[in-house]
């Protein structure tokens, strides 16, 4: 298994409640799963959790992907393992150009894998590739970091980023919320261009919508920080006809 | 009849300075000697305690041609431009670049005409008694000088010096001038510099303050100006070393459709108390006037902004912004902001804001989870939030000297 989560349970910090209680979910190398589910049924909190985002703490249960455990390590560590995270709500970092921000992120993820830094010529040739697949101006990757993007802009530069960082697990957190079909057509195909044997993707969204454009191998149903439902694509297409009360009501 | 002050280490070794310096500092001393340095209960000094912070006064400083050049060789001065080397307090002709026609340098120490020193201007007076060399600067009417030129300060040894400097620039000329204040490694030199800047009407000018000393050195700087009509001054202010500094900027702004910018950063490390005193008196209708200080403090560090500006009844249409914005980075780090609007004329702009913050949580790990390690991470976040303030800098060169400032500071305090 390329990640498996066993019995999870993830409360935040600041005021105790818990939001993850029990989770257990396997995903394997070339796997692309699905997670739907309700708002507040954890969905966010799960994806911050495998980033490592401090403000949520693990009281119970593994993580490990390829084999590693990776609770105890830091955002920039996990990045570097091969985790990605596509933000819901990417930020804005007035101040920060965005090419170097880029080239920084390549280079510190290079260099912690005892590989040699990019050169920028290098660098440039391979931000206007992607760019260019991603329909992504280079002009906005003139500006401070995410500031002044339209809705989908920051979304496709999440997964222009995604694309120059090549990870092995990519986390899509409700990348298709705030995009229209055109920009949800450009992202899902960034997405099955990097579809590859050896690179899973856990993809969360509300809606069946996003799946039809990737479409997932398995699909679970996250409700009340637990997993209680998984099936194929059908159950996805279930849940868009039917919502989520009758999964809901058989498995209580 | 008033108790004499009992006075302090550092006031006992000014005093002793001051008496050995002659005639011209006798109004120094006898104001020290009365009433010793401020302290907090004078208002212009409430936040920089000087009497309690000012530890020593050392010996005045000197220098020869030898020691002159080792000190540029080592300092780096090489920055592109006209450098006039400054070293222990005496300028070195010798070694300065050649100037164009259009500019006339004098080097002269000024005994007279000082004008009136108010009793709170310790830095002015200190300056008047301990004054022993200084430039007076002329550039010609309608004079475009691409070449920025650099009066570099350096001190090689824990000495004091004091300089004050004039210049005068013609009607619709146009420069760039820097200040660089610089030390060599571990000395605890004190120095003192007054500027008298008239810029002429039409002119546009750049002032850059550099002050990069190390981490024992005391600074104490004034840059007086007045602005003419229609012109067009830029002050900008880098605060990346020194344990005690004190910056006052006091702008008298006479001609009217004049535009000021005042852009300041200071770096505030470990032990150090870095004092930014702004005053605008706006005199005449229609000008404006952009404040903007951007601070970072570390370890117990201390920071002071103080910006007062003063808007006379006559000076309808003024439009006059000031902003304060510090990061504060440890639980010991300090800075105290004291925005002050005096409004007279009753059709006026005027706006002030001053902010406290720490690094977002949000974007440290936006930056983080991308790979970027927390130290190089925390650094970017850091230099965006200073940097901003040099961006869009028509001299972009100095937009550069100053990234490379912050770059250096934050390798040694991040």
């Amino acid at each position: 298994m390329m990640l498996e989560i066993k019995n999870l349970h993830v409360k935040i910090v600041e005021d105790e409640t818990e939001i993850i209680r029990g989770l257990d979910l396997s995903i394997k190398a070339g796997e692309v799963a699905a997670i739907m589910g309700p708002n507040g049924s954890g969905k966010s909190t799960l994806s911050y959790v495998l980033a490592g985002r401090d403000k949520y703490e693990v009281t119970e249960g593994s993580v490990t992907f390829n084999g590693e455990n990776i609770l105890d390590m830091s955002p920039d560590e996990r990045a570097v393992s091969g985790i990605f995270l596509a933000f819901q709500y990417p930020m804005e970092i007035p101040g920060v150009a965005t090419m170097n921000f880029l080239k920084a992120a390549m280079n510190s993820q290079r260099k912690a894998r005892g590989q040699a830094e990019l050169l920028t010529p290098e660098f440039i040739r391979l931000v206007k590739q992607s760019a260019g697949d991603l329909g992504v101006s280079m002009d906005i990757l003139k500006r401070a970091l995410n500031v002044g993007f339209s809705g989908g802009e920051k979304k496709r530069a999440e997964i222009l980023q995604m694309a120059l960082l090549e990870p092995n697990l990519c986390i899509l957190d409700e990348t298709d919320s705030g995009l229209d079909i055109d920009a949800l057509k450009i992202v899902a195909e960034g997405v099955n261009a990097l579809r590859d044997k050896d690179r899973a993707f856990l993809v969360i969204t509300h809606y069946q919508r996003l799946l039809e454009y990737i479409v997932p191998d398995t699909v679970h149903v996250l409700y009340d920080g637990r997993i209680i439902q998984s099936g194929d694509k059908e159950l996805a297409l279930h849940l868009e006809k039917n919502g989520y009360a009758d999964v809901i009501a058989s498995a209580a | 009849m008033k108790t004499p002050v009992k006075h302090t280490i550092g006031e006992e070794a000014l005093l002793g300075l001051l008496q050995k310096a002659g005639p011209q500092a006798s109004q120094t001393l006898k104001s020290i000697n009365e009433r010793g340095l401020p302290t907090r209960r004078v208002e212009a000094w409430h936040y920089t305690d000087l009497r309690n912070l000012l530890k020593n006064y050392p010996d005045v400083g000197s220098s020869n041609e030898a020691t002159a050049k080792t000190a540029m060789a080592t300092c780096k001065i090489g920055l592109p431009g006209i450098t006039l080397p400054i070293i222990n307090g005496g300028y070195h002709p010798e070694l300065a670049t050649t100037l164009p026609q259009k500019i006339l340098v004098a080097s002269q120490c000024q005994t007279q005409d000082w004008g009136e020193i108010a009793k709170d201007d310790a830095i002015g007076l200190m300056n008047m008694g301990l004054a022993s060399d200084g430039l007076t600067i002329i550039v010609n009417e309608n004079a475009l000088i691409e070449d920025r030129i650099c009066l570099s300060h350096i001190m090689t040894d824990t000495k004091s010096a004091a300089t004050r400097h004039r210049v005068k620039i013609g009607a619709g000329a146009s420069l760039t001038l820097m200040e660089r204040h610089l030390t060599a490694n571990r000395v605890a030199a004190v120095t003192n510099t007054v500027c008298d800047l008239e810029v002429g009407d039409r002119s546009i000018v750049t002032w850059v303050i550099d002050q990069q000393m190390c981490d024992l050195a005391t600074r104490f700087g004034q840059l007086n100006v007045n602005l003419g009509a229609n012109a067009e001054l830029t002050i900008l202010i880098l605060n990346s070393g020194g344990k005690l500094v004190r910056q006052e900027i006091n702008v008298e702004v006479t001609g009217e459709g004049s535009e000021l910018n005042i852009r300041g950063v200071n770096l505030i490390g470990e032990g150090a108390h870095i004092d930014v005193t702004t005053r605008l008196d706006l005199r005449v209708p229609d000008t404006v006037s952009n404040e903007i200080f951007r601070n970072v403090v570390v370890g117990n560090g201390h920071g002071v902004f103080q910006g007062l500006i003063n808007v006379a009844s006559i000076a309808q249409k003024t439009d006059a912004r000031m902003a304060c914005n510090s990061l504060l980075l440890s639980d010991a780090s300090e800075f105290s902001a004291k925005p002050e609007l005096e409004i007279f004329a009753d059709d006026v702009q005027c706006a002030h804001g001053a902010t406290v913050s720490d690094i977002d949580e949000d974007q440290l790990f936006y930056l983080m989870a991308r790979g970027i390690p927390e130290k190089q991470s925390r650094e970017l976040l850091i230099t965006a939030f200073v940097a901003e303030v040099f961006e869009s800098l028509e001299v972009e060169q100095i937009g550069e000297v100053l990234n490379e400032r912050i770059d250096n500071w934050l390798s040694n305090n991040g």
